[in-house]
Parts: structure tokens; C-alpha cells; sequence
């Protein structure tokens, strides 16, 4: 059998997997009119599944293999605990559509996660129903739009999104039907206060901001920004998904922003799943809170039982049933074995390991940091322009770390520093493992200059060579079926 | 030390890198006054005792290995071979992040792209994203790609009254912002020739489930006509469905549909109180430039072999921000690999004898039911694993009954989505419910309409 065999090439007729019981009851026949001619998936026993799909994982990086520095993500270690919890059959094996009385326990995570969630990040309330980040951002949006209408500025439109912002942040806006103005950034990095102050008009409905943002720095002026945003009639919007630099640290709410989304599967360590799923709760300060969708879970007066509430004003629900719950027991289960000192130490060694890589890398001196004079938080972004390798890319770089058998870090994000390389270490790493990559970028800088086409051919020790791109996309081929039997 | 690697040792050599003393040197940006925060968050537990603890809470959920349940209404009680959680498991699976790195995504990339072709042979669709959230935004992305589609010329969607309550709900909050229409559920009456009067220039897409959310089935024929009437006016069709009665039932790909979306939980995923699930979406590959969400392609490498990349990314938004399809960006990916291992798994027989099992069992169940006095199963077309049932009492005193008395977990209350219908439950029925099950129901319900039972309850609760 060859290594990649695709799945159909394995089915041969009459194989079957998994029997199952003949039915216990009377048969009603089915009218033929309603019957599918012929149902072409694969016919495979179990045996082959299971090797098929363990080969499959053997050409895949992850977190559980080594060092996967894929800035803006947090790839921190995915506890086994959670994975534990996640599937109790209490949790796994509950409808969500049951009595209430019968899921109060299930309730009652949900409704310490909305508490704990809300106090780390400083919000009055909070919604889990978002799937991902890129949703919270969404149901945000909808939310400070919703509340400019409740408050007659029925003239707002636009967004202001720094030019740092994750692609995400525009595509919401216009998602939710707004016009993204952007923002540029100042030399330090941080939003450009001047053009911030031009751009504030009574048009605006709000800033999104990402803090730290995507260069890995504080906003050293995001009261400022908070305190402006808001005289002009507008809302804070901030984008969460950096939280793990700042837990303990400082909490959002406190410092002005309005609303913001978590990123459950990069803060709070819940598996990134080959992609997804995710989770985006949303936090909001009181006056935002009845826009909030729902239901949510709230208690009783009495205390004494959890029940589903609807918030007054509801932008309506954003996805079926309550949110991705199978996230939240594994967020809930993190937070619950770090406490208040924990994460804050999350987010200091985060922080430390990210500075320390700068350092490093300032003192390597072979990839530049256009903000390497300020501290970074959680990451750092550095740029694939090696002294001495004027033809060599980031993308090259980026593929021969893979020889050295790291992740890369993302690349060409944010778009504000050309040929960039953004680092995020996370707080779970050894130094040893920080150490030898900062050695793999130190042996690929000499590398491209005495060898460039090592790098422009790698990677080498990879289960395939680079990929055609342009073919993929010029002529797509987005599904393979075996012609049909004739 | 809660899984953080570094020695004491370590932070000293490492804030020696970097020249400072003391870690809070790095946090100076971060304005004093609002510095170290005293979190109020309960005090950290051990691995040992969180277990102990989330045990004790997940104890007081009913969970369906020990009640027997009717329950559906977009979610469902089907079984999943322990195959499924043994490859979603694999810590090279569910520990990577989206395949921005082709050459050491591969595995997760091979199966992504049998996942689009395994829901393209189910759907009889030719094209398939990797994943939306669920089968609810699945609805509502499909509406915006239909606006995309017809370069936003047509701004109306109409949608069935008996398309799913709350993907009609997700719908309207997608595109409160959007200056787009939703209509064609104000009244209840289903006729698609309701649908049709409503669709005219400005539609753009009309929305139809097949089984319907109450259960019930068109026809291919009445299907492929409503098709061609929406096509003749020049909108599209999107048609939500249930993949397992795909295991037997003609697909929306021979019946004309433009969009098929489905709620994916069935395919090998766990209830899990309503997620993390799967939004299937398929669709004709002319509109592949307009879809949304991720796709997997095939492509060779540079030594000529066959590979797969995350492909036509210009849609997405990464590339093109405030121009993108879709804001989406984390899908669900691992939901879609469980689908992927389910389907080889069950395979064309495994897939097939479920839907049969689930069509018989529910079947057998609506007979026995539509045979106690003061219920009615009250559907006036076929049906496939859903039913409704007319009850002689409000839908939730019974359902107490069936849960304190017989451990049972009733129908779904269609009280508040279709009050036209009076007391009605809408019953599920799959290959995980047993004859005994359905006999005990039957027993159940027939106790339950007695008057007596009313004070009995009164007291018990
Ligand atoms: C800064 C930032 N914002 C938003 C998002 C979107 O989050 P999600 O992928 O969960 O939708 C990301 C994800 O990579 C991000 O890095």
C-alpha cells in the first residue's frame, strides 16, 4: 500500500465497517420515489480505516510534537485534563434541547465560565454562544451597532480599524454592514493618534482594536484612544485574541473597552483541531449587556436554579443552540486548575519567552525588528530580511525551519512589516526548545547567504516537496470521486 | 508548575538576556493605575481535584447513555463508532491549527479534501467547503453567497416556515445590518406554491429543509419542480438536510438545489449540549469564486506527486479584509475529520442500514403512538426519523411525566415556534432508541394523558 493512498483507492465492494443490529421492529416500506439510486462512499473495514487515518496524522505537525510558534494563535500545550472532561458522558452525551432541570450541571459551567471569563477581561456580562474569534467579532460589531441605533445615532456607519488589525476585523465590519475606515500606525507601532483624531467624526460607530496588537505590543496609549473614541459618540471594540499576554496583567474593561470576543482555543488552551473548533465569547460592559445574544445562562432569584435568559435587547441568536460547549468544559477546566495567580503567570512567562527571543534575535542581528526598541508582549514580529541573502524570502526562511523540524511562524501577518515573521512562543515552552530554534534561524541565516537554494527549494526532509499553489487555484479540483460503476 | 517548562534557573539566564531584573520591567507600558488587577477567581485546584469536581457536575446531567430519549429538533442521538474519538484523538490531529504550512499538514489536509468529496457523493453535490460553524450559519452564509452571487442586484430571501426556528433566527441576525429581506415565514402555511408566489426579481435565494423541521418529506419530483419555478424566476435554491437520510434518500444534488447545508453533528459527532458541531456546505463549482468558508484542493508537489493545499484564498479574508466572502476564519475542522472518519467507517452499508433503522424505528413508534387514545400523529406527508404528535396535555406536563416515571426524555415542545399546531411534540426516533424504549414510551404517554396524573406530578415535584 502506498503511503498516501486516498481513501476511495482503498474501498473494494462488500466491505463494511461497522455492523449494526437488524431492526427489533415491524418494517414500513419505503416509497421508491424517495430512494437514491446509488450512495458512493467508500466500502472499507475497520482495519484499514484506522491505519488509513494513522498514517494520515503521522504527516501533520502539532503542538503534541514540537515547537509550533505560529504567531497570533497561541499554540500553548493542549491539556490532557481537558480532553478528559470534555468527554464525560455528563457533558459528551447531553441534548441541548433537555428540560433545564435535567443540565444544571452543565448550566452551572456555563455560568461560572461567563463569570470568570467576565472578570479576568473586566465585563459586566457575557455571552458564550460565539463559535470562534472571527464570530465574537461579528456579534460585536451587531451589538455596538444595535446600541448607536438604540441610541438614535442612526447616521454611524463606519468602522476604524487600525491597518495592523486581523483580516478578520474588516471582514466582520463589512459583514455586519459598515464601511471599514483604516487607521495607520504610528512609528512605535501603536495607533496614530493624529490620524485617529481626523478620522472620529460623527459617522463613526466605533474602533476595533486589537491590544496587545498584532506587532506584539501594548497600546501604550489605548486610554487615550478609549477616552477619544468615546467623546466622539463612538464604541471600543477590542479583539481579544492576544489576551494571553495580559491576564492579571490589566483588563480591557478597566481600561475603556466596550466590548471584546476571547479566544477560548488560544487564551484558555482548548485545541486548535487542525483549524478549528473554536470559541468567541463576548464581554460587554453594562450598558451593552442587554444587546448581548442568547439565551444566556442566569440564576434565579431565589438562587437556587439555573435558567436560559434572553437579554431585552438581543441582537438575536448568532448560532444554533448556546455555543461551542464541548470548548467551554475544556476552557472552564484551565481556568479552574490555574486561579488568579496562575494565569497572571501565564501571561508573564508568555511575555517572557516572547522578549526573550527578541533580545536574541537583536542580538543575532540577522532578522530585523522594526519595533525591536520596545518591549513585546506575547509576540514578536521580525522580518525574513537576512544581510547578505538579498534573494531569500520569508516564505524560504519560513520552509526551511521545517527542515529543522519546526512549525514556522505566520508569515506575511501583519501586513504593516514587509517579508514578516511572527513569533509567538507561548508560555509552555522550555527553553531548551526556544534556544534550538533561535539556533535553527541562527544556521538558516548563514545558510542563505552561502547556500540560497537550500532554502529556495526547501523543505527537504518534509512527506512532500512545496506545493503548486497557482495550479491549485488556476484549475480547482475540490473533490475526487471514482467514476461511477457502469 | 501548571505547564509552564521554565526553572528558576531558566527566568534568571533569560531576564539576563533581555537586561531587566525583574519580570514587571516588561509590563511598563501597561498604564499603573490599572496594573495587577486582584482577580476575584476561585482559589487553583489541583488535576486531582478539578476531576473530582467536574465528575460531580457532569453527574447532575441527564445524559442520554442512561435515559432513553426522543429528542431531535436539529440535534441528534446517533451512534458513533468508537473508531471516531480513537482518530480525533490523535495528537496530530487535534493539536495542529489551520494548514497554513502545506508540507506538514498533509495529513490533515488528505483528509479534509475526502471530506468535501465524501459530502459531495452524499449530497450529489459537486463542491464542498471544509466546515462552517453549523448547520444554523451554514444557512445564513449560504444567503449571503446567493446576494454575492447575483452581484447584490437581489436582496431577498425567502424561507420556509418549516425551516429550522433558529436557523431562521441566525439568518435574521446574520443580515440585520446587510439591507437584506428575510420573509416567507410569517404564516405557517409550508406549500412551496406560497414559496414560489413569494419569490420575484429581488429574490435571491429561497431556503427549504428536506426532511423538513417537522419531519416531513417532499417528493424528489416536488422538490425538482419547486427547484425549476425559483430557477424560472431567476433565483437559486439552497436546501438544508439531514445527512443520514442521505443514507437512503434521493440528494438535493438530483434535485436541483444550487446550496445544500446540513447540520453535520450527526456524522460521527457528540451531542455535547449543542456544540462544538458541524455546518455542511455544499454547492455548484460555477459559484466556487463566491463561496465562503476554507477549501482543501489537490495539487502535485515540486517533484510531480500528488498533494493538497487550502486553495482560491483570495476570497477569504486574510487576503481580501473588508472584500472577503466571509469573516469566517477558525472553522471547524475537527468536527469535519470526525465526519470524515465516520463516513469511511460506516461506509455505503453502515450509512445506509442507519438511515433504514431510523426510518423503520420511527415508523413502528408513530403507529403504536397515533394509536392511544387522545394523541394524533398528525403529518400529512411521509416522514423520515421525525415526527409530530398531538397531544392531549401541554407538551411539558408530559414530558415531566415521562422523565420523573419512566426515565424518559420526551419530544421536543413546539408550543412556542408553531402555536398553530396546539399541543404538539415533535418526536425523534433513531437506530439508538430499542423496541423496549419505544414500547415504554408508548405505555408512558398513554399514562401520562390521564387527568389523575396531573395531582400525582403536582406532588412528586
Ligand atoms: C488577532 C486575531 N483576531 C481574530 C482572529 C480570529 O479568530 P478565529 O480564528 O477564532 O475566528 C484571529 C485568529 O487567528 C487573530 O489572530
Amino acid at each position: 500500500m502506498k503511503f498516501d493512498d486516498y481513501i476511495y483507492d482503498l474501498s473494494s465492494p462488500g466491505r463494511t465497517g461497522v455492523d449494526l443490529p437488524d431492526p427489533d421492529v415491524p418494517e414500513t416500506p419505503i416509497p421508491e420515489e424517495f430512494l437514491r439510486d446509488d450512495l458512493p462512499l467508500p466500502e472499507l473495514s475497520l482495519p484499514q480505516v484506522t491505519r488509513h487515518y494513522l498514517r494520515l496524522s503521522q504527516k501533520n505537525y502539532a503542538v503534541d510534537k514540537g515547537f509550533y510558534p505560529l504567531g497570533s494563535c497561541t499554540m500553548k500545550y493542549n491539556p490532557k485534563v481537558n480532553e478528559w472532561a470534555a468527554r464525560l458522558p455528563g457533558f459528551a452525551n447531553v441534548h441541548p434541547l433537555q428540560d433545564p432541570h435535567t443540565v444544571q450541571g452543565a448550566m452551572s459551567l456555563m455560568y461560572e465560565l461567563q463569570a470568570m471569563i467576565g472578570e479576568i477581561a473586566g465585563f459586566d456580562a457575557v455571552s458564550l454562544q460565539p463559535a470562534a474569534g472571527a464570530h465574537g467579532e461579528f456579534t460585536g460589531v451587531l451589538i455596538m451597532r444595535a446600541a448607536q441605533l438604540a441610541r438614535g445615532e442612526t447616521q454611524r456607519h463606519k468602522i476604524l480599524v487600525p491597518d495592523s488589525a486581523h483580516g478578520t476585523n474588516p471582514a466582520s465590519t463589512s459583514m455586519a454592514g459598515f464601511t471599514a475606515v483604516q487607521i495607520p500606525s504610528d512609528k512605535d507601532g501603536n495607533v496614530d493618534i493624529e490620524a485617529l483624531k481626523a478620522a472620529l467624526d460623527d459617522e463613526v460607530i466605533g474602533i476595533m482594536i486589537t491590544n496587545p496588537n498584532t506587532l506584539g505590543l501594548f497600546e501604550s496609549h489605548i486610554v487615550e484612544v478609549c477616552n477619544l473614541v468615546h467623546e466622539a459618540g463612538g464604541l471600543v471594540y477590542g479583539d481579544g485574541a492576544n489576551l494571553n499576554a495580559i491576564m492579571g496583567i490589566v483588563r480591557p474593561g478597566d481600561l475603556g473597552v466596550d466590548v471584546m470576543h476571547f479566544n477560548l482555543h488560544k487564551t484558555f488552551s482548548t485545541p486548535h483541531g487542525g483549524g478549528g473548533p473554536g470559541s468567541g465569547p463576548v464581554g460587554v460592559t453594562a450598558e451593552l449587556a442587554p444587546f448581548l445574544p442568547g439565551p444566556i445562562v442566569d440564576m434565579t432569584e431565589e438562587g437556587d436554579e439555573y435558567v436560559w435568559r434572553t437579554p431585552e435587547k438581543s441582537i438575536g441568536r448568532i448560532k444554533s443552540f448556546y455555543g461551542n460547549f464541548g470548548v467551554m468544559v475544556r476552557a472552564y477546566t484551565y481556568i479552574k486548575m490555574h486561579g488568579a495567580e496562575g494565569l497572571r503567570q501565564v501571561s508573564e512567562i508568555a511575555v517572557l519567552n516572547a522578549n526573550y527571543m527578541q533580545a536574541r534575535l537583536l542580538q543575532m542581528g540577522d532578522y530585523p525588528i522594526p519595533y525591536g526598541h520596545r518591549f513585546c508582549k506575547h509576540e514578536t514580529v521580525a522580518q525574513g530580511k537576512i544581510p547578505g541573502a538579498e534573494g531569500v524570502h520569508t516564505l524560504d526562511i519560513a520552509k526551511r525551519l521545517i527542515d529543522y523540524d519546526f512549525h514556522p511562524p505566520t508569515i506575511y501577518f501583519p501586513l504593516i512589516v514587509s517579508e514578516a515573521l511572527m513569533i509567538e512562543p507561548t508560555e509552555t515552552e522550555d527553553k531548551e526548545t526556544i534556544d534550538a530554534f533561535l539556533d535553527a534561524l541562527d544556521k538558516i541565516a548563514d545558510e542563505a547567504r552561502e547556500n540560497p537554494e537550500l532554502l529556495h527549494e526547501a523543505p527537504h526532509n518534509a512527506p512532500v516537496r512545496r506545493l503548486d499553489e497557482v495550479r491549485a487555484a488556476r484549475h480547482p479540483i475540490l473533490v475526487r470521486l471514482p467514476a461511477p460503476a457502469t | 508548575m501548571r505547564y509552564i517548562p521554565l526553572t528558576d534557573d531558566d527566568r534568571r539566564a533569560m531576564m539576563e538576556a533581555i537586561g531587566i531584573e525583574d519580570i514587571d520591567e516588561l509590563f511598563a507600558d501597561v498604564p499603573a493605575e490599572f496594573r495587577y488587577p486582584d482577580l476575584q477567581l476561585p482559589a487553583p485546584l489541583t488535576e486531582m481535584e478539578v476531576m473530582r469536581e467536574l465528575d460531580m457536575m457532569a453527574a447532575e446531567n441527564a445524559n442520554l447513555r442512561e435515559f432513553a430519549s426522543f429528542l431531535g429538533a436539529g440535534a441528534y442521538n446517533h451512534f458513533v463508532p468508537a473508531i471516531v474519538d480513537t482518530i480525533i484523538s490523535r495528537g496530530e490531529f487535534y493539536t495542529a491549527y489551520t494548514p497554513y504550512q502545506p508540507e506538514i499538514s498533509q495529513g490533515h489536509l488528505q483528509a479534509a479534501f475526502e471530506y468535501q468529496s465524501m459530502v459531495a457523493a452524499l449530497t450529489g453535490m459537486e463542491a464542498v467547503n471544509a466546515s462552517h460553524y453549523d448547520g444554523s450559519t451554514a444557512v445564513a452564509e449560504a444567503a449571503i453567497m446567493a446576494v454575492n452571487i447575483q452581484r447584490h442586484k437581489r436582496r431577498t430571501i425567502v424561507v420556509s416556515p418549516t425551516l429550522h426556528p433558529q436557523y431562521r433566527e441566525v439568518l435574521r441576525t446574520y443580515v440585520q445590518g446587510m439591507d437584506m429581506k428575510v420573509i416567507g415565514d410569517e404564516t405557517h402555511d409550508n406549500d412551496f406554491h406560497a414559496l414560489i408566489d413569494l419569490t420575484d426579481d429581488d429574490t435571491a435565494l429561497v431556503i427549504v429543509q428536506n426532511p423538513d423541521f417537522l419531519g416531513q418529506l417532499h417528493t424528489p419530483q416536488e422538490m425538482q419542480d419547486l427547484a425549476d419555478a425559483v430557477h424560472a424566476k431567476g433565483a437559486l435554491l439552497a436546501v438544508a438536510t439531514d445527512p443520514i437520510a442521505l443514507g437512503i434518500l434521493k440528494p438535493p444534488g438530483e434535485y436541483g438545489a444550487d446550496i445544500v447545508t446540513a447540520e453535520g453533528q450527526v456524522l460521527g459527532n457528540s451531542l455535547s449540549f449543542g456544540g462544538p458541531y458541524l455546518g455542511i456546505f455544499a454547492f455548484r463549482m460555477k459559484h466556487v469564486r463566491k463561496s465562503s468558508g476554507r477549501l482543501v484542493g489537490e495539487t502535485v508537489d515540486a517533484d510531480g506527486n500528488r498533494g493538497y493545499v487550502l486553495t482560491l484564498s483570495t476570497r477569504e479574508q486574510h487576503i481580501r479584509r473588508e472584500k472577503a466572502t466571509s469573516n469566517i476564519c477558525s472553522n471547524q475542522a475537527l468536527n469535519a475529520l470526525a465526519a470524515a472518519a465516520y463516513l469511511a467507517a460506516m461506509g455505503k452499508h453502515g450509512l445506509r442500514k442507519v438511515a433504514e433503522l431510523s426510518w423503520h424505528k420511527a415508523h413502528y413508534a408513530a403507529q403504536q403512538i397515533h394509536q392511544i387514545d387522545g394523541y394524533e400523529v398528525v403529518m400529512d406527508k411521509p416522514f423520515f426519523k421525525e415526527f409530530v404528535v398531538k397531544c392531549p396535555r401541554p407538551v411539558a406536563e408530559i414530558n415531566r411525566y415521562l422523565l420523573e416515571e419512566y426515565g424518559i426524555i420526551g419530544g421536543y415542545d413546539l408550543s412556542r415556534d408553531y402555536p398553530h399546531l396546539g399541543d404538539a411534540m415533535l418526536l425523534c426516533v433513531t437506530e439508538m432508541n430499542t423496541r423496549e424504549e419505544i414500547d415504554d414510551l408508548v405505555i408512558a404517554l398513554g399514562e401520562a394523558q390521564s387527568p389523575h396524573i396531573h395531582l400525582n406530578l403536582e406532588v412528586s415535584l
